[in-house]
C-alpha cells in the first residue's frame, strides 16, 4: 500500500478535503482538534521528514500548511488546517512530537499572532525583544 | 592539554543585556547549554515578496544569502513553475542544463569557502588562504557566465536569463581540469592528515535519531547516515539526465561532514563536465506572460540542505503568499543537541560544522554558569580552538601516532 | 587630532561589523586578504577586538535589533575612528527599504565617512574606496 492510501486509510474521515495538485504535491485539510494526533502518524508511524510549515492570514480564519517530504519519492503531502478565531488564534503545539518545530512555532506566533497550546518557549525568535505588543508584521492590516 | 586560565581579552560586558548569536553556558571546560538567538538578520522578506511582482521577487530571493545566492531564486522560480505544471513541462532543455552547471558552481564554491573557514577555526590558515585561493577561479567563471561574481541574476520563471556562449566552454572545462588537482590537494591534506583526524573525529556528534528529531537536511544530514538530496529524490535541471553518486557518511561528528563536503566536490566538477558535454541547443526561456491561481512549492539542493520555497498566486501579477525556508533554519537549531557536552575549544568548529553562515559564527558568547559572566567572546574562542590544535600537534610528535586512537581511513 | 588620522593612515586595522547583511558584501571582504587580492600587504589588518580598530566596515541594512549594537561599538572604538559603509544596503537599504524591520540606513545611525556602492562590490571597488580615503585624510589639514 503506498503512501497516499496509508494516509486515506487512517485518517479516513478526519480528512476534509483531498487535492492533486501534480504527481507530486498532494495538499489535504483536517481539522484543527485532530492536528496532533496526525502529525503523530505523519511522523512517526509513516516516517515523513518535516519540511516547514506556513501560516497565512485569509480573509475570514487563519490557515497553517504543515509540509512533510516523503524523500524515496519527491512528493510533499501539505496538510491544511483553518483557525476560525480571528480574535484569539491558537492550536496544539507539536514540538513535544519533534523538537524541529520548535522554532517555527515561535515565527508563526510573533509574525501572525497565532498561539500554540504547550509550546515550551513561546519567546521572541526573529524580532527584537521590544517589538511593539499585538502588532503582527504578516497581518494584513488596512492594506488595500 | 594543560590547564590554562582563562583571561577574558577585549570589552565584555558582564549582563550584557543584547544576547549574541550563540551562548555557550559553561561549568569549568565543559559546555553544558547553549542559546541561540537569531532574527540579527531578519529583513522582512516574506512581507516584502507581497509587494514585488513575481520577476522582481526573483531579485530579491537572491539576497537572502549571499553563498547560496542561486539557490533561493532556483526554488522560488520551481514554485512559481510548480503552479504552471512543472519545470519539466515548460522550461527548455537548454535552460535545464544551464541551471544546472550554475547550481553545481556555486556548490562548489560554498563548500570551498567553508574548508577555509573551518581550516582557519582550527588553526590551518594555510588551508584558508589556498581553499580561498582556489575559489577565486570558480568566481571568475561565473563571472564569464553571468557577468557578476556573486548575485548572478540567471533565474526566471520559464527559463533562464543569459546563454552559455560556445566559445566559453574550453575555458569552463580546463578550468575545471585546473581545479581537480587542488581538490585532490585538500583531500590528501585534509582527510590524511593525523592531526585533523585526531583533532575533528568525535567531535559534536549527531546521531542518526537526533538528525530525524530536528529535521536536519543536507551534508549535516547525510554525515549522520540519512540518507537524503533532493537532487535524487525529486530531480530538477539536468540531474536525472547525468550520473552522480550521493556521499553518505554514518559517524555524524564534524570528520564525517568534512568527508562529505570534500567528495562532494568531486562530483559537481564530474556533473558540470557532463553537463557541458551533453547540453543541447536552442532556447532557453520559455517566455511566461500570466501566472494563474494556485499553490506551488520548489526546493532544491542548496549548499547547505533543502531550501524550500512556497507560492501562492491569486492570479494577479504578485504573489499572495510567499514562505522562505533556508536549510540553516533547520541545521542552526540542531547545534542545540550537538553542542552541549562538548568542551569550549571544540564549540566553534561544532557550530561551524553546519555551515551557518559566516555573520552567524562570529557572534558567541561564553558564559559562566555558576555567575552568569561573560568570560570569551568569539575571537577567544577561535583562538582555544588553534591552541588545541597546536597541542595536539606537540602530542603527536612526542608520543607517536601510534600512541593516540587515530581510527584508520578506512572507507 | 588631525595629527592622529593621517598616523592611523600608514596601516589601517579594521574592525569588520555586520548589521543585517546577506554575507555576499563580508564574505568580499575577507576575501580581501586571501592571496588573490592581499591588502595585507598594504598593512590592512582585520582585527578582533573593536578597542583596537581604527575603521569600522559596515555592512547591512541595519534592522532594529541592530541598532543598539552598532552603536554601542561605535562608542567603544577609540576615536579617531572612520566609519566606511560598504555594499548597497548600507547605502540605502537596498531593496529592503520599505520593510517593517528596516526603520533607518546607516548614516542616519553612525556618522559615514566613506562610501562604496555595489552588490556585491568588489574586492577591487573596496580597495580603490579605501585609496581614496586615505589620499583625502592625509591630504586634510
Amino acid at each position: 500500500m503506498n503512501i497516499r492510501e496509508r494516509i486515506k486509510e487512517d485518517l479516513g474521515s478526519k480528512i476534509t478535503y483531498w487535492q492533486e495538485t501534480n504527481s507530486r504535491r498532494i495538499y489535504f485539510t483536517i481539522d484543527k482538534k485532530d492536528i496532533f494526533k496526525t502529525v503523530e502518524f505523519m511522523f512517526r508511524k509513516l516516517g515523513l521528514r518535516f519540511a516547514i510549515a506556513s501560516g497565512m492570514e485569509m480573509a475570514t480564519d487563519f490557515e497553517i500548511l504543515y509540509h512533510f517530504s516523503y524523500d524515496k519519492t519527491g512528493e510533499i503531502y501539505s496538510m491544511r488546517v483553518l483557525i476560525e478565531d480571528k480574535k484569539n488564534p491558537e492550536i496544539d503545539s507539536i514540538s513535544s512530537i519533534f523538537p524541529g518545530a520548535e522554532w517555527i512555532e515561535r515565527e508563526m506566533w510573533e509574525l501572525l499572532g497565532i498561539n500554540f497550546k504547550g509550546h515550551p518557549n513561546l519567546k521572541h525568535l526573529l524580532l527584537c525583544e521590544d517589538w511593539p505588543e499585538g502588532e503582527y508584521p504578516l497581518r494584513h492590516k488596512n492594506e488595500p | 592539554m594543560s590547564h590554562k586560565v582563562i583571561v577574558p581579552i577585549g570589552p565584555y560586558h558582564p549582563l550584557q543585556d543584547e544576547p549574541e548569536f550563540f551562548q555557550l553556558y559553561v561549568e569549568g571546560e565543559k559546555v553544558v547549554d547553549i542559546d541561540i538567538f537569531i532574527g540579527y538578520n531578519h529583513r522582512g522578506i516574506e512581507k516584502l515578496s507581497e509587494s514585488k511582482h513575481y520577476d522582481q521577487v526573483a531579485f530579491l530571493v537572491e539576497r537572502i544569502c549571499g553563498i547560496c545566492s542561486s539557490s533561493h531564486p532556483y526554488a522560488y522560480v520551481l514554485a512559481v513553475e510548480d503552479i504552471l505544471g512543472g519545470e519539466k513541462n515548460l522550461v527548455p532543455e537548454r535552460a535545464l542544463y544551464i541551471r544546472t552547471i550554475i547550481d553545481e558552481l556555486q556548490r562548489i564554491h560554498s563548500h570551498l569557502l567553508w574548508l577555509g573557514l573551518a581550516g582557519h577555526f582550527i588553526g590551518y590558515n594555510t588551508v584558508w588562504m589556498w581553499a580561498w585561493k582556489y575559489r577565486e577561479p570558480v568566481l571568475d567563471m561565473f563571472e564569464m557566465i553571468t557577468g557578476n561574481r556573486n548575485n548572478y541574476a540567471m533565474f526566471k520563471v520559464g527559463g533562464v536569463r543569459r546563454d552559455i556562449k560556445d566559445e566559453d566552454i574550453p575555458v569552463l572545462k580546463k578550468a575545471l581540469d585546473d581545479l581537480v588537482p587542488a581538490l585532490d590537494m585538500f583531500k590528501g591534506a585534509c582527510m590524511d592528515d593525523p592531526v585533523i583526524q585526531a583533532r575533528l573525529k568525535g567531535i559534536g556528534i549527531l546521531t542518526r535519531k537526533q538528525a530525524i528529531d530536528w529535521c536536519v537536511i543536507g551534508p549535516t544530514a547525510r554525515a549522520s547516515g540519512v540518507n537524503i538530496d533532493v537532487r535524487r529524490d525529486e530531480p530538477y535541471g539536468a540531474c536525472d539526465h547525468i550520473n552522480w553518486n550521493v556521499i553518505v557518511e554514518k559517524d555524524g561528528d564534524v570528520f564525517a561532514k568534512t568527508v562529505v563536503r570534500i567528495l562532494e566536490m568531486y562530483e559537481c566538477v564530474s556533473m558540470i563536465r557532463q553537463c557541458l558535454d551533453k547540453m543541447p541547443k536552442g532556447e532557453i526561456d520559455a517566455d511566461v506572460k500570466e501566472i494563474p491561481p494556485g499553490e506551488g512549492i520548489g526546493r532544491v539542493e542548496a549548499p547547505r540542505g533543502e531550501c524550500f520555497h512556497y507560492i501562492k498566486s491569486d492570479g494577479t501579477n504578485r504573489p499572495v503568499r510567499h514562505k522562505v525556508r533556508a536549510p540553516s533554519f533547520m541545521n542552526v537549531a540542531s547545534n542545540k543537541v550537538a553542542a552541549v557536552g562538548q568542551t569550549i575549544s571544540d564549540a566553534t568548529i561544532t557550530l561551524a560544522a553546519v555551515d551557518p553562515c559566516y555573520c552567524c559564527t562570529e557572534r558567541v558568547a561564553v558564559i559562566k554558569r555558576s555567575d552568569n559572566k561573560k568570560i570569551m567572546n568569539g575571537w577567544d574562542l577561535i583562538k582555544l580552538s588553534q591552541e588545541k590544535t597546536e597541542q595536539l600537534k606537540k602530542d603527536i610528535r612526542v608520543l607517536g601516532y601510534q600512541d593516540l586512537e587515530i581510527r584508520g581511513l578506512g572507507d | 587630532m588631525n595629527f592622529k588620522l593621517k598616523a592611523l593612515t600608514k596601516s589601517i586595522w579594521v574592525f569588520h561589523v555586520s548589521a543585517a547583511s546577506c554575507n555576499n558584501c563580508d564574505i568580499e571582504i575577507l576575501d580581501l586578504l586571501t592571496p588573490r587580492h592581499d591588502v595585507e600587504r598594504f598593512g590592512i589588518q582585520l582585527i578582533g577586538s573593536v578597542r583596537h580598530a581604527d575603521a569600522l566596515l559596515v555592512t547591512g541594512i541595519v534592522n532594529k535589533k541592530n541598532i543598539p549594537r552598532i552603536k554601542r561599538i561605535y562608542e567603544q572604538a577609540p576615536k579617531p575612528c572612520v566609519v566606511i559603509a560598504v555594499g548597497q544596503c548600507a547605502l540605502s537599504q537596498h531593496m529592503f527599504r520599505f520593510g517593517y524591520n528596516a526603520p533607518d540606513p546607516l548614516d542616519k545611525v553612525l556618522p559615514v565617512d566613506l562610501y562604496i556602492p555595489g552588490c556585491p562590490p568588489k574586492p577591487e571597488a573596496m580597495i580603490d574606496g579605501i585609496v581614496k580615503l586615505v589620499t583625502k585624510l592625509r591630504k586634510s589639514k
